[in-house]
């Protein structure tokens, strides 16, 4: 699942469980997964 | 404000009893407690109790050791027998622990008075005790400003002398952090050192217990008989001179507030001037860390929580139930992610402690913010506290690693800054050499 379908997808079932205020937090955790999906760990920095 | 040092010293001579010390704690704690709101819950009877108990014990010869007759709290994460643990929730409703987590049995059988349990961040899930069903504690050096968290009642209720000593967990930094922010000692064990059974999780593989206390010395004792093997005494400080420290710089000490980072260079200069050895030292992932976090501990916090929000979400307050659902939300494939991204983030503070005696860093970039505040400035930008408070001390959460936070000066307006020492896994004892050095030499 790609972060953008699972931010959509995760916004989108917030909203109907009436918990709207939970879109930045899905945000900040959609940018934590983007930048550990990007990172290398096994490369030098 | 009484050492456990020094109380130890007086009991032993006569010149004061558990009784007078604990009666001395209660009478701070009915002075300042209702500005200060530091306890969920005052145990008067059985504190007064435990403390003749510890006078008779001394008077018949049993001596339990440094700890014996010493008023500590406790934060409201630990089951104590017959008392509610609330984790300053309203979902843990009608709780009663039918037993002593075995943190706070060793802490009896060392012979300590427990004198109520302390109030904290709801679930610890928080760095500034706001989000509390008891209302907020707040800090005794100005009560506008936040203790810090999640362990901020404890730290309050050493700051402003109403315990000797106190208990508390640290998930991302929340022994560290009101240590720092209430200018006091504050140290996290290497992972797994003091039991955590009988504790209410907040993340499992990153929760700690261990002491907040005045001095380096009085945490030693406290953590050795949390661990239990009380010690006699504290061990000998290591010779500042030809010390060598790894200065965490770059990402740690680009956000700093002015008045924290000359109180830390002042620090650092005070350890040169003493003949220590301060060198740079790197983790190359560490733009990665509080992403890192974020997916580990919102996995494992996600997991505890999910049956309490199905069953009563209206119990939580507002920002940690947010939290908590949030948390529900991580995929597994990026959990694993973190997992081993983890990994390599200990093999990259272990790679930094190499050739060093210790890490250095600041404990927190910024000192005890107001009550309310969800930015503070610095240098002109608009910063998240919650985010700013957690950056210095997380990754030691995610490697394990012990680190310990000690007074380093305070700002203008009288605000504790709090500098950081990490040492080497399973090597608190080491840490805590290196420790008592720092702390002779920032008095000196």
């Amino acid at each position: 699942m790609t972060v953008d379908a699972w931010l959509e997808a995760a916004i989108k079932d917030a909203e109907a469980r009436g918990l709207p205020d939970l879109k930045p937090l899905l945000e900040a955790l959609a940018r934590a997964m983007r930048a550990l999906r990007a990172a290398d760990f096994d490369r030098p920095c | 404000m009484l050492t456990i040092e020094e109380f130890g010293r007086r009991l032993r001579t006569g010149a004061t009893t558990s009784s007078e010390a604990t009666e001395a704690c209660l009478s701070r704690i009915d002075a300042l407690d209702a500005r200060l709101n530091a306890f969920i819950l005052v145990m008067r009877d059985e504190a007064r109790r435990a403390a003749q108990a510890a006078d008779e014990e001394l008077a018949a010869g049993r001596d339990r050791g440094p700890l014996h007759g010493v008023p500590i709290s406790i934060k409201d994460l630990f089951d104590v027998a017959g008392t509610p643990t609330t984790a300053a929730s309203r979902v843990r409703e009608g709780h009663i622990a039918a037993a002593d987590a075995p943190a706070i049995a060793h802490l009896r059988q060392a012979g300590a008075v427990l004198v109520g349990k302390t109030n904290l961040h709801e679930f610890a899930f928080g760095t500034t005790n706001e989000d509390s069903a008891f209302g907020p504690a707040r800090n005794p050096h100005d009560d506008t400003r936040s203790p810090g968290g999640s362990s901020g009642g404890s730290a309050a209720s050493v700051a402003a002398g109403m315990a000797l000593a106190t208990l508390g967990t640290d998930t991302g930094g929340s022994i560290r952090i009101p240590a720092s922010a209430c200018g006091i000692v504050g140290l996290k064990p290497t992972y797994g050192e003091v039991p955590l059974d009988g504790v209410v999780p907040l993340a499992r593989s990153l929760d700690h217990a261990g002491p907040l206390a005045l001095t380096v010395t009085d945490a030693w004792l406290v953590y050795h008989a949390l661990v239990g093997r009380p010690a006699s005494r504290a061990p000998a400080p290591l010779p500042v001179a030809g010390l060598r420290f790894g200065l965490l710089r770059d990402y740690f000490c680009d956000v700093l507030d002015d008045e924290v980072r000359m109180q830390f260079d002042a620090a650092l200069g005070r350890l040169r001037a003493a003949g220590a050895r301060v060198e740079e030292a790197a983790i190359p992932h560490a733009a990665l860390i509080a992403a890192v976090y974020l997916v580990v501990s919102f996995g494992d916090a996600g997991a505890y929580h999910a049956p309490m929000l199905d069953r009563v979400p209206e119990r939580y307050t507002t920002p940690v139930r947010l939290r908590a659902e949030a948390a529900r939300y991580v995929l597994a494939e990026d959990y694993v992610r973190g997992l081993a991204a983890r990994d390599a983030l200990c093999r990259e503070v272990d790679a930094a402690l190499v050739g060093c005696d210790a890490l250095v860093l600041p404990t927190l970039p910024i000192s005890a913010p107001r009550i309310g505040a969800s930015t503070v400035q610095i240098a002109g930008v608009d910063q998240p506290v919650r985010q700013l408070m957690l950056k210095l001390t997380q990754l030691f959460n995610l490697t394990g690693h012990p680190a310990i936070s000690l007074p380093c000066g305070a700002t203008a307006a009288g605000l504790p800054c709090g500098l950081q020492i990490v040492g080497t896994r399973m090597q608190t004892e080491t840490l805590v050499r290196v420790a008592l050095a720092v702390e002779g030499a920032l008095a000196g």
